[in-house]
């Protein structure tokens, strides 16, 4: 059985809810059995079913309205051994990877994070899953009985698996020690989205010259749906907020589009950007390192391309809407 | 308070990844060896616990002899002692044992380590670290404050921060945000002289079996020639049409 951990926020699934039951169902498929859902505090499970969920385990507990990783990690490690789950599916996000070692110690299961793809192999249980900054790939063995993946960022997509989900509900014991670290506040934006979120981001350099030339890039980023994002320099500045800022010291992107403008693509910009997908770049210097990084390009002049850009984006985006 | 960094021994970023041996391990030939960024910001911040609230400060690697430059380093950054644990370092669940049985001996209060390895990338050690020796656990560190035994730390989320309490004993997965950038401390010649003075303990390992084991490594298939065009419709039908990313 593979047992798959669905996130939510406020009582609504993640879309990388849905990515990783497609994705526990494509193992399970390899494997010949079901897949059980863990919801907690969740949404509608029926929509589980649609991604290939058979069975959702359904928690309902006011103690668990903020996530925390003891506890969460207690919860899903209960409902594997109830079970029997022999893989449990996890995903990159922030709260996966803090909860996911923690899985693995209670269940005596080997743990590979940053899996790109499904199992090479499941026995010997074999995965793939990016390495050095995403320069490389590893292939590893999960030799314990029970395993723990982590899914790695945008790396399944969504695959539609029409499944009947019954529902049950499960009430976990939760210990003392699974509070023994509490949230005292949370800040955090819900109007944008992140560029952990994001399928595509927008992200602008020094040659866009200074913060009052952002606008642009932020309509661009509202045409797309996009999230906003910038180099080092750019938020060293104080141009924009660090939260931005994208590369080995900052935040990797593994979106499914990329568009840098005004970036010239240093190797440690380009260390964040690894495992996005398409990468477009605008830069007015043809020399530009980014060149040769990226999938499409081009030289021109940003302050002219961008606003051309954004314009005949918004009229393909109402054809095709 | 007893303070313990975890220092991975990593290439720097900017060095050429290459595997030899049918791909079954990686070349190091030529390459730069460095603290994990995760884990000197970690140091650095162990290292105003140090200086303002009188803590001591260990440092520890599981690897072969071909780490101790590194640990030297921190040495040289300001720890007073460091231990090499005389193991390569297979997998993240070893590793985390290795370490564990170290910290149960040494008694310490506080552990910091790295969000994640620039390497391997598996950011599991601190927490099967915490799990193992039943110490709380704050992943992706941005701020960390202790007075006696209770703590005050940030963590980044996605897409803002939240801010926890609890007490030591603690593992902390840390990375910048612990400190800046600018607060980093480059070894200067006193303290690469005082380093070599300094404790470097080596441990035998105890008993441990990995729980994973890497077969071969890949490199990414090579990238196309960028393709360059005149003009945004083009560029918005290839994306459309060709990536279908839009
Ligand atoms: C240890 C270390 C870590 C680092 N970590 C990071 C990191 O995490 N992230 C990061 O981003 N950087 C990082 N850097 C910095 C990195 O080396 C580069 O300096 C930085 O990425 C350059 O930023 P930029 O491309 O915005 O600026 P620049 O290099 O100044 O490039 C600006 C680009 O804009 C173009 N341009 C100018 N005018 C226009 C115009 N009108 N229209 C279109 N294009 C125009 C120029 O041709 C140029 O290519 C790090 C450096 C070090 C040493
Ligand atoms: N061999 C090692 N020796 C000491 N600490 C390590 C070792 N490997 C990992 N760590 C610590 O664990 C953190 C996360 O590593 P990882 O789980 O490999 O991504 C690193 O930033 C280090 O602080």
């Amino acid at each position: 059985m593979v047992l798959v951990y669905t996130e939510s926020e406020e009582g609504t699934f993640k879309k990388i809810a849905h990515e990783a039951v497609s994705y526990a169902k494509g193992i399970a498929d390899m494997m010949g059995t079901s897949v059980t859902a863990v919801s907690v505090n969740g949404g509608n499970s029926e929509e589980l079913g649609k991604f290939g969920a058979s069975k959702v385990l359904e928690i309902s507990n006011d103690k668990l309205s903020k996530f925390n990783a003891d506890a969460y990690a207690d919860v899903v490690a209960q409902a594997a051994k109830k079970e029997g789950a022999s893989v449990i599916v996890l995903t990159s996000s922030a709260n996966s990877k803090f909860m996911a070692p923690l899985v693995a110690v209670n269940l005596e299961a080997g743990y590979v994070a940053n899996v790109t793809e499904l199992p090479t192999n499941t026995s010997p249980f074999q995965v793939k899953h990016s390495v050095f900054t995403n320069k490389a790939f590893a292939i590893t063995e999960i030799t314990t009985d029970t395993k723990v993946i982590g899914l790695g960022k945008n790396a399944y997509g969504l695959k539609e698996n029409e499944t009947t989900a019954t529902t049950e509900a499960f009430s976990p014991e939760l210990a003392s020690e699974d509070f023994s670290v509490n949230v005292v506040s949370v800040d955090k934006a819900t109007d944008k989205v992140t560029i952990a979120d994001a399928e595509v981001v927008v992200s602008g350099g020094r040659g866009l010259k200074g913060p009052e030339n952002w606008g642009m890039i932020e309509e661009l980023a509202e045409t797309l749906g996009a999230a906003t994002a910038c180099s080092k320099p750019v938020s060293d500045m104080g141009w924009r907020p660090h939260s931005e800022h994208v590369g080995q010291t900052g935040k990797p992107v593994a979106s499914n589009l990329y568009i840098a403008i005004g970036i010239s693509g240093a190797i440690q910009h380009l260390a964040g950007i690894n495992s996005s997908k398409v990468k477009v770049v605008i830069n007015n210097d043809p020399e530009a390192p980014f060149f040769k990084a990226a999938d499409y390009g081009i030289v021109g002049d940003a302050f002219e391309v961008v606003p051309q850009l954004n314009e005949k984006l918004k009229a393909f985006k109402a054809q095709n809407a | 308070m007893k303070i313990l960094v975890c220092i991975s021994h990593v290439p720097d970023t900017t060095s050429k990844i290459n595997f030899t041996e049918g791909d079954t391990k990686f070349d190091t030939n030529g390459v730069q060896f460095v603290i994990n960024p995760n884990d000197e910001f970690g140091l650095t911040r162990a290292m105003w616990f140090k200086e303002k609230q009188g803590a001591s400060v260990d440092v520890i690697n599981v690897g072969g002899p071909e780490t101790e430059p590194t640990l030297r380093k921190a040495l040289a950054i300001g720890a007073d002692a460091a231990i090499r644990v005389n193991t390569p370092a297979t997998d993240g669940y070893s590793v985390a044992k290795q370490l564990a049985s170290v910290v149960k001996d040494g008694a310490y209060d506080l552990v910091i380590a790295g969000r994640e390895s620039i390497d391997y990338n598996g950011g599991m050690v601190p927490g099967m670290l915490a799990k193992l020796t039943d110490a709380n656990f704050v992943n992706t560190c941005i701020n960390l404050e202790i007075e006696g035994d209770n703590v005050t730390a940030i963590r980044e989320i996605d897409g803002g921060k939240e801010t926890v309490s609890t007490k030591l004993p603690l593992v902390v997965g840390g990375q910048k945000g612990l400190v800046e950038e600018s607060d980093l401390r480059i070894p200067n010649m006193r303290g690469i002289m005082q380093a070599r003075s300094k404790p470097l303990t080596v441990k035998e390992p105890v008993a441990v079996s990995p729980e994973t084991t890497t077969a071969s490594f890949e490199k990414p298939a090579p990238k196309g020639a960028v393709k360059l065009v005149d003009n945004v419709d083009e560029l918005i039908d290839l994306l459309h049409n060709e990536a279908k990313v839009i």
